[in-house]
């Protein structure tokens, strides 16, 4: 099956921009992304799978002596994640089309985020899921020390640790499912009776070790100071795609294959999600330097992952995965707006210094992207963001009314630190420091120019932009995928 | 049986005794004609040249000697006992034998013109060789401990080789003195088990334990055995030497240290604890432990993986923290001994074996940067990747598989063990041995981390030589097949894990 072909051209194509000179390495990247995000369009679009059901496309034995196969399948779910995985790693290519330290390992140490993360959407076997986990962690550490600003081998190493402990966490899970359900298919676990005894141990340690990748609070932490320390590119694909990642696991893992444990955890899973929403939206409401603002957004938007994933119904866990769909965009932008937009011309992100700056002139093009991407962050109608997280409340309100109300006040917050970063980033009343030559900006502390908004940039974020738009204006487009998928899952609530 | 019989049978062990002699007579020779040029410095380069030919020619008789002897064994029949015990051949027997052999071919290749006296220092190598093979090859108690005194002995020359390096001379003597302790432990505990059973053959031996109890005596000769063991595989508390000796010993003996006496001894020690032992497992599970050899072995490995993480974390030399990595990787490999059975022993046989390939490589890329920096502390590391790409990708690899990370063959090994150690004994008993492993790779990813990043990141890496590091060709080649090694059984564990669980009845 063709959507396979993600996996191999991705890792191939980081084979070859580590190899090859490296004024070739950003043509094969973007090949690379392309070539994936036009595999995983073509499957959602033409394909003619069976989405409701994880259905096996490949399966090979691998280790036979401990029953561990390559097996690849999909469904909904993994495929509209797969979609988001692509779009964010064509954008984030096209932001670090400027990067000119050691291009062949920075391009190559990225597209390994990508595939591993394409491997994990598409795994169907609880070993190759965890290697293709685990894989992610690596690459991340190097593009964040080698290729990051501000604090970055504290971050990186923060980083890397968090994910690791959360990786430990997850192989007592697994192992757990391993040896006592005896097979490591995730379907065919699906389907097996763990004890509830077993389940209501299993089933927090591996959800819990997953949801340190979703930025679930108080394990959060490494969210925020990872992302500002990472690259454009680096940022975006952890917001975009690393930190779904980890709610996907725990909604194709943790709640598939220990129902009971689920449900008998739920509860402490919302409660610990809107602590998050809130808790992050209040945090980035203090900060100054604007990419720590998208950074505690990110955790706060994937609170809201969290809580729909909580919900156990079907609303709510379908806009759980939109949510992800959304916020895999939103937040690439939002990072690829402060990190390659702002931050390689003004050299700085402290929103005080950039509000002197009136940075809607010198760069009326990154202007508007930020306020469409800030639109959408803030869940304005019209926006994916919008959708997603309309459909997770709906969902919620028929199990915990009281969340609704909470998650309302953070929604507030959101939108108050959103428009408190706008202003002050872009629309700053500060007299104009910048010297403007017909789109030319000089805004570095040398005044040296620095060029306009490059193609590569107007071609990232159009994608994204058009994405969370027309995602926006119809969702049913994903949802109709998502929710059959949902619907097959067997930890719903009746009434669902 | 007659002696052609036994000649043909035990062919690897002769054909490796005649190379390392055939090398030790070449090394003799040509060291003759080097003291000789050095009282006459009239002709420096043509002895030059002679030592440099008889380094070459030295290093292919070994090398040829191992390929023989490997295919020697695979030509052996695949079962036969001789003299009850003394040398079994048997399909676990004979692949871990020519797994040694490929370990001391690597570290033949990896130490080229690494010391003076070249010849000798080779010989010494296939010495050590020797004892590794009667080691795995021998289901009885007094081969073993001759094996493990001719390894032993032949290593402590080794770690003592350099003689400009007052380090070395340390080293040695530090490992000698530890190691021939741990030996009169082992033989004062192996006298206890023979007075005890009234054999000293593996299988004897597990039927005369069948019947009995465990009695203090008895149980006071397993410690006692243990004791070298722990000492062979540097287990704390027993792993005084290791830091020494690795940052010590020429870097090539400190690789054939941690690999291939690494490797025999977990061999060995498995066979004797689940095949000789076996009766007296005992259980090492949190709220049930029953007195055996297995809660020994558990509290053996908890604080090897604690402390010798612990301890890596500070070092500031690549040679010690390795050391130290190996006291938690000692560690690991444990659990499949104390999860017991087949699957456990399988799942350390692997592990072993790949971290014996995995160090080995390591240690390669230490020696060649000391070669080229003076030193192998960590900042020797630094900027290694701009001087040489292809170590630098090799080093991570190494590092990378050490901590446990896919693809690479640290994960799968880990992975296994960790399964078989849960899936082991009632009500998953071991969890807590397995959540103490895991909070030690959390940490030891922290220390592979911090040299890898030092050896990526290039914007210190001015202050070191910034020359491109240009040095013979045969260790990286080795160095890079170590790498591949590596990668390839992280992808394709099923290669080397079908046939060891094959070999194992």
């Amino acid at each position: 099956m063709i959507i396979a072909w993600t996996i191999y051209i991705t890792f191939a194509g980081a084979i070859a921009a580590l190899l090859l000179p490296r004024t070739f390495s950003r043509l094969i990247a973007l090949l690379t992304a392309t070539a994936s995000f036009a595999i995983s369009l073509s499957a959602f679009f033409c394909g003619d799978l069976d989405l409701a059901h994880f259905t096996t496309i490949v399966q090979v034995p691998w280790v036979p002596a401990l029953s561990m196969n390559y097996h690849l399948a999909v469904d909904g779910i993994s495929l509209t994640l797969v979609l988001v995985t692509s779009i964010t790693a064509v954008s984030s290519v096209l932001f670090s089309w400027d990067v000119t330290e050691r291009p062949n390992e920075f391009f190559f140490w990225l597209l390994l985020v990508v595939g591993g993360s394409f491997g994990v959407f598409l795994s169907a076997d609880l070993f190759l899921l965890f290697v293709f986990y685990e894989l992610v962690i690596v690459p991340k550490y190097f593009l964040i020390a080698i290729w990051g600003s501000t604090n970055k081998e504290y971050g990186a190493m923060k980083l890397t640790l968090y994910s690791f402990f959360g990786g430990a966490l997850v192989f007592i899970g697994i192992i757990a499912a391993y040896v006592t359900g005896g097979s490591l298919d995730l379907n065919q676990l699906a389907q097996f009776q763990f004890s509830p005894q077993l389940q209501s141990w299993a089933f927090p340690i591996l959800f819990l070790g997953f949801a340190v990748l979703a930025g679930i609070w108080p394990l959060h932490t490494w969210a925020p100071t990872g992302h500002v320390a990472a690259p454009t590119a680096g940022s975006m694909l952890l917001a975009g795609i690393v930190m779904k990642l980890g709610a996907y696991g725990g909604l194709r893992v943790a709640m598939n294959i220990f129902p009971q444990g689920f449900q008998g955890w739920s509860n402490w899973i919302a409660v610990l999600a809107v602590i998050g929403i809130v808790y992050a939206a209040a945090v980035a409401l203090r900060q100054r330097d604007l990419k720590f603002v998208i950074g505690y957004s990110s955790v706060s938007h994937m609170g809201f992952a969290l809580l729909g994933l909580a919900t156990a119904n079907v609303l709510g866990v379908s806009g759980a995965v939109l949510q992800m769909f959304s916020h895999g965009v939103i937040g690439a932008l939002l990072f690829a707006v402060a990190g390659r937009m702002i931050y390689r011309r003004t050299h700085t992100r402290d929103l005080d210094e950039l509000s002197l700056m009136e940075l809607n002139r010198a760069l009326p093009f990154a202007a508007f992207v930020f306020v469409v991407a800030s639109a959408a962050s803030m869940g304005i109608p019209g926006f994916s963001g919008f959708a997603a997280e309309i459909t997770i409340l709906i969902g919620v309100w028929k199990i915990y009314p009281l969340a609704v109300w909470i998650t309302g006040a953070g929604m507030v917050l959101v939108a108050a630190f959103t428009l408190r970063a706008l202003k002050k980033s872009f629309f700053g009343d500060g007299a104009a420091n910048v010297r403007l030559q017909q789109g030319c900006v000089a805004l570095d502390a040398d005044w040296n120019e620095q060029g306009r908004i490059t193609l590569a940039e107007k071609l990232g974020a159009g994608l994204l932009i058009f994405t969370t738009v027309a995602v926006g204006v119809y969702p049913k487009l994903l949802l109709d995928r998502i929710q059959p998928a949902v619907e097959a899952m067997r930890f719903l609530k009746t009434g669902g | 049986m007659s002696y052609l019989e036994l000649l043909k049978l035990a062919s690897p062990e002769a054909i490796v005794t005649l190379t390392a002699l055939v090398v030790l007579a070449i090394g003799v020779a040509s060291g003759r004609g080097t003291v000789v040029a050095g009282v006459s410095p009239a002709k420096p380069q043509e002895s030059a040249a002679g030592t440099a030919a008889s380094t070459v020619v030295c290093t292919l008789v070994a090398v040829a000697g191992l390929i023989v002897a490997i295919t020697a064994i695979v030509m052996l029949p695949p079962n036969a006992d001789l003299f009850r015990g003394m040398l079994v051949i048997s399909p676990l027997n004979s692949l871990f034998k020519i797994v040694c052999l490929v370990l001391a071919l690597l570290t033949i290749l990896l130490a080229s013109r690494e010391t003076s006296n070249y010849g000798e220092y080779l010989a010494i190598i296939l010495l050590a060789a020797i004892g590794l093979l009667l080691l795995v090859g021998s289901e009885e108690l007094l081969m073993i401990f001759i094996g493990l005194e001719l390894t032993g002995l032949s290593l402590y020359l080794m770690t003592a080789f350099d003689k400009a390096d007052i380090r070395s001379a340390e080293a040695g003597l530090k490992y000698f003195l530890f190691g021939s302790t741990a030996s009169a432990f082992t033989l004062f505990g192996l006298s206890l088990i023979y007075g005890i059973t009234g054999t000293t053959s593996f299988s004897a031996i597990a039927d005369k334990l069948n019947t009995q109890m465990l009695s203090p005596l008895l149980f006071a000769g397993i410690a006692m055995t243990l004791v070298g063991f722990a000492f062979k595989i540097a287990a704390a508390p027993f792993h005084l030497w290791a830091p020494d000796a690795y940052q010590g010993a020429p870097v090539s003996s400190a690789a054939f240290i941690a690999s291939g006496s690494k490797v025999a001894s977990f061999v060995v020690l498995g066979k004797i604890m689940l095949v000789g032992f076996s009766p007296i497992h005992g259980s090492a599970d949190w709220h049930a432990m029953v007195v055996g050899w297995s809660p020994v072995l558990a509290m053996l490995a908890a604080f090897s993986i604690l402390l010798g993480n612990l301890v890596a974390l500070v070092q500031t030399n690549l040679r010690r923290l390795l050391a130290y990595s190996a006291v938690a990787h000692a560690g690991y490999t444990l659990l499949g001994l104390i999860a017991g059975g087949r699957e456990g022993f399988g799942a350390t046989l692997f592990y072993t074996t790949i971290y014996a390939f995995t160090l080995l490589g390591a240690f390669g890329v230490v020696a060649l940067v000391r070669r080229e920096t003076g030193g192998d502390d960590l900042q020797n590391f630094a900027g290694l990747s701009a001087r040489s790409p292809l170590l630098a990708g090799c080093m991570a690899v190494f590092m990378l598989s050490l901590a446990g990370l896919p693809p690479l063959a640290g994960f799968f090994g880990k992975f296994y063990l960790f399964s078989v150690a849960f899936a082991a004994g009632a009500s998953h008993g071991l969890l807590w041995l397995v959540v103490v492993a895991l909070f030690g790779s959390l940490i030891s990813l922290y220390y592979y981390l911090i040299v890898l990043k030092l050896i990526f990141q290039t914007q210190n890496a001015e202050k070191f030589t910034a020359s491109p590091i240009a040095h013979s060709v045969l260790p990286r080649m080795t160095i890079a097949l170590a790498a591949a090694i590596v990668l390839c059984l992280g992808i394709a564990p099923q290669f080397l894990v079908s046939r060891i669980l094959a070999a194992l009845p």
